[in-house]
């Protein structure tokens, strides 16, 4: 009786202990939030103006038969960026996004492309590996806190297995000798709310430049370039890539925080429901016990009150 | 007085906007100033280069500009930017040492950050 009591009150003290922790993870994942949704707020300005350069490029250079651009023919190798968190403890974050990987490489197999995994993030990396599936790159380190660097290190990487895969014929690689890849694809997740983060895949290259929305009231104006278009198209390109890559980014890291908040604040619940549930078994067990002892005392007296009245 | 409005944007923030009358930058074909009224340009920046932007109070900001370009239209001038320091954010100590880094690129950055400053390099 005392050692189940004793029991109770060790488990209540160290799902107290539990909830603390998780309680000031929810508190840091929340703080966090704010930092990173102004950031991606603060990085808009960038996407909008390089997009709107572009449109305008577009619309000015004759021939835009850059490789990024262009469909190929025949589509046979593909890569897919996957978008995934450094640490646990964020609920069901990253089965999210490696269910919407699989969907989107069951669909690519079925279109008769062979996928190759470029993976962001330690989960990512561990998910492949114990599967023993192979990973032709990975990243890993700045899931929570990703700066352009990162983005365009991941960018530059993907960018060279595209153009190097220009020249491949029927899986084989072409002059330059290396295998490169015919599309680029990204999974990650998209923030909608504090409450909703959803996976999303999407087709980065070839491209097709978003368009800034509004109709524009004049007509473009024609410009001048410096140096010529098709060189500033080859610049741009890739640094338009990298701009992609970095909201993709940004949203996986408010995502990844909103997931872990949410995932704290429902360990947080269950952890103050068992210190009520336990708090509850260990006063009746207490109860319990005083009622025996009670007991105990009144038949040993009635006990002994029998005992002296015989005499 | 004619006066045009500008953009000073990098790829994590929007440094400074604004109204100005005058702008100063390198493209990769040379200097060039922009006056309101300019002629439409899409320039690539030079890497390491430095942006020059008088506003209409008439004071003068500068910025270190990396990997950047730079779009003009009739009333407008956005200089879009991998990454950029305005010249009172720069860390004069820390450039200096950065000038003597392994990093090409890395060398360029700081040497533009110094001139940016007003320091000679």
């Amino acid at each position: 009786m005392a050692a189940q009591l004793r029991e109770l009150r060790s488990k209540i003290r160290a799902t107290k202990s539990i909830g603390k922790i998780t309680k000031a993870m929810e508190l840091i994942a929340t703080s966090r939030i704010s930092k990173a949704q102004a950031r991606v707020e603060a990085s808009r300005p960038y996407a909008s103006e390089i997009t709107n350069v572009l449109s305008a490029l577009a619309g000015a250079a004759a021939n835009l038969d850059h490789p990024l651009l262009v469909e190929r023919e025949t589509v046979r190798r593909v890569a897919v960026l996957v978008v995934t968190s450094d640490k646990g403890l964020v609920g069901g974050y990253n089965a999210n996004v490696l269910r919407a990987t699989e969907e989107l490489l069951s669909l690519l197999r079925e279109q008769g492309k062979d996928p190759q995994l470029y993976v962001i993030g330690t989960k990512g990396v561990n998910y492949y590996r114990f599967r023993g599936r192979e990973v032709a790159d990975s990243w890993t380190g700045f899931s929570q806190q990703p700066r352009y660097e990162n983005a365009a290190e991941v960018g530059d990487a993907l960018v060279t297995a595209f153009l190097a895969g220009a020249d491949d014929v029927g899986g084989q690689p072409g002059p330059d000798g290396i295998l490169g890849v015919d599309e680029l694809h990204i999974v990650y997740t998209e923030f909608r709310s504090m409450l909703t983060q959803t996976p999303v895949a999407r087709r980065m290259a070839p491209l097709e430049v978003e368009y800034s929305e509004e109709t524009p009231e004049t007509i473009p104006p024609a410009y001048d370039f410096e140096p010529s278009a098709e060189t500033l198209l080859a610049a741009l390109l890739p640094k338009y890539i990298n701009t992609r890559i970095f909201a993709a980014l940004l949203e996986s890291a408010a995502s990844e925080l909103a997931a872990q908040r949410n995932a704290m604040k429902s360990a947080s619940d269950n952890a103050s429901e068992l210190v009520e549930t336990y708090t509850r078994l260990a006063n009746q067990a207490r109860q319990a016990q005083i009622t025996q002892e009670i007991s105990e005392i009144v038949g040993g007296a009635d006990a002994l009150a029998a005992v002296g009245s015989d005499d | 007085m004619a006066e045009m409005s500008v953009e000073l944007v990098a790829v994590e923030r929007r440094l400074w906007s604004g109204k100005a009358t005058f702008v100063v930058a390198q493209t990769t074909e040379g200097e060039i100033g922009v006056m309101p009224g300019h002629e439409p340009v899409l320039g690539q920046l030079v890497e390491g280069g430095i942006v020059k932007v008088t506003t209409t109070d008439g004071d003068t900001l500068t910025a270190a500009v990396h990997g950047g370009f730079l779009s003009i239209t009739h009333d407008s001038v956005s200089v879009l930017a991998e990454s950029a320091d305005l010249s009172e954010e720069i860390d004069v100590d820390a450039a200096r040492q950065a000038l003597s880094a392994e990093d090409e690129a890395e060398r360029a950055r700081a040497a533009a950050r110094l001139r940016a400053a007003g320091q000679s390099v």
